[in-house]
């Protein structure tokens, strides 16, 4: 099979036929971001990322509830149980700012992800 | 009050849309409403044992067992949807004839209600659980149980109403066409759920493929919105699809379409006809 360097048909049919297959093809090295819950607050409101890559945060729910990181931009949905930690994938990312919040408190419960 | 009614509207809605289209596309099949009330039953109780184990369901699988889950209980579900809708390819002018003969359809053979009755135990245990999560932490800091219990309500009632306001609406198409309808909404159905299964592969670390963005919508038709809520349901709208969401959606639709195909052709029409008799 001959694949053209920077052809991108290629590149999507190369994907596809990956995709296809269910390989995990890339082992991802994500870098790592940590965020507490606390008071049903995000510490801190706003994380910093790099753009283009994939990350893992690991959110620490120190709170007694469980919360929902929730975020539509950043694709996510991960239930957060009372005292215990969820790793949230994310990435990657375009340049911006994606908001997240805890969906079960919303009104306080806020952040953003800034990637650069 | 306000937090749990909004909260409970929005899960139960969800779920509600699909018990909605289910009911429809069920119409005239005898014992339907014991397998949906089974399914919803059987929902309920998955919903709190998996709120019960939500810590060690998150801690599983170095931390995407959530994930994992999330995705296993779509994948069922959209296996279910494509049985059903690869039946009703076989059967459904036959039953439709029926339906405008009679009013019912009762004669023709047997449903694929166990496949249904489980779409909509999946799509109950999965709304379900973040339901009893949320209130489960409401009672632990401390609000009144009372309030709590009259918002869950009021979610409750305002979602089971737009249940029946789907259903009617549904059932108001006329006999001969309502099960053409019913096929395509649960062909969309299947195929947003494929979209969403895929996602939660990609958040678990499983895929690392496609992930790329396609557009961004956000602006104009979020998401997250009422409408943005009801279209993500119904049809699998995704204001920031990715690549492989969207392989994912069109791969659904195009296997059930020849999967319709397939089966739809009529091998041996007068055969059957008479065999029904």
């Amino acid at each position: 099979m001959e694949v053209e360097t920077g052809n991108m048909m290629h590149a999507v049919v190369l994907a596809i036929a990956l995709a296809a297959l269910g390989v995990a093809s890339v082992p991802a090295r994500a870098q790592e971001f940590n965020l507490v819950i606390r008071n049903h607050k995000f510490e801190p409101e706003e994380i910093r990322v790099p753009a283009g890559k994939r990350v893992s945060i690991y959110v620490s729910n120190e709170d007694a509830t469980p919360e929902e990181f929730d975020s539509a931009a950043l694709k996510v949905e991960k239930i957060i149980p009372g005292k215990s930690k969820g790793l949230v994938r994310i990435g990657p990312l375009d340049p911006g700012r994606y908001e997240f919040m805890g969906e079960f408190h919303a009104d306080t419960a806020k952040g953003v992800v800034v990637a650069e | 009050m306000l937090g749990a009614l909004i909260i409970v509207f929005r899960e139960v809605l969800e779920a509600g849309l699909i018990i909605g289209i289910v009911l429809a596309a069920t119409r005239g099949a005898p014992g339907r409403g014991n397998w949906i009330a089974a399914g919803v039953l059987a929902g309920v109780a998955g919903a709190a044992i998996m709120a019960l184990f939500a810590e060690a369901i998150a801690d599983a699988f170095e931390g995407a067992g959530q994930e994992l889950l999330n995705a296993a209980v779509l994948g069922a579900a959209v296996v279910m949807l494509m049985w059903h809708n690869a039946w009703m390819a076989r059967h459904g002018r036959e039953l439709a004839a029926e339906m405008t003969a009679v009013g019912t359809a009762v004669t023709t053979g047997e449903r694929p209600m166990t496949a249904l009755a489980v779409v909509v135990g999946l799509a109950v245990l999965r709304e379900g659980s973040e339901v009893v999560l949320f209130l489960y932490g409401v009672v632990a800091t401390g609000t009144s149980a009372s309030a709590l219990l009259i918002g869950g309500m009021l979610g409750l009632a305002a979602g089971a109403a737009f249940t029946a306001l789907t259903y009617y609406g549904l059932i108001s198409i006329p006999a001969r066409h309502i099960f053409a309808v019913t096929t395509v909404l649960i062909a969309l159905l299947a195929a947003g759920m494929a979209a969403q299964a895929v996602q939660f592969l990609d958040a678990a670390g499983m895929i690392h493929v496609l992930g790329q963005r396609l557009w961004d919508s956000s602006g104009w038709l979020p998401q997250d919105g009422v409408a943005g809520r009801l279209l993500h349901t119904l049809v699998g709208y995704t204001d920031r699809p990715t690549e492989l969401q969207l392989v994912a959606y069109l791969g659904t639709l195009a296997a059930m379409a020849v999967l319709s195909w397939l089966l739809g052709r009529p091998i041996a029409p007068v055969r059957e006809r008479t065999a029904l008799r």
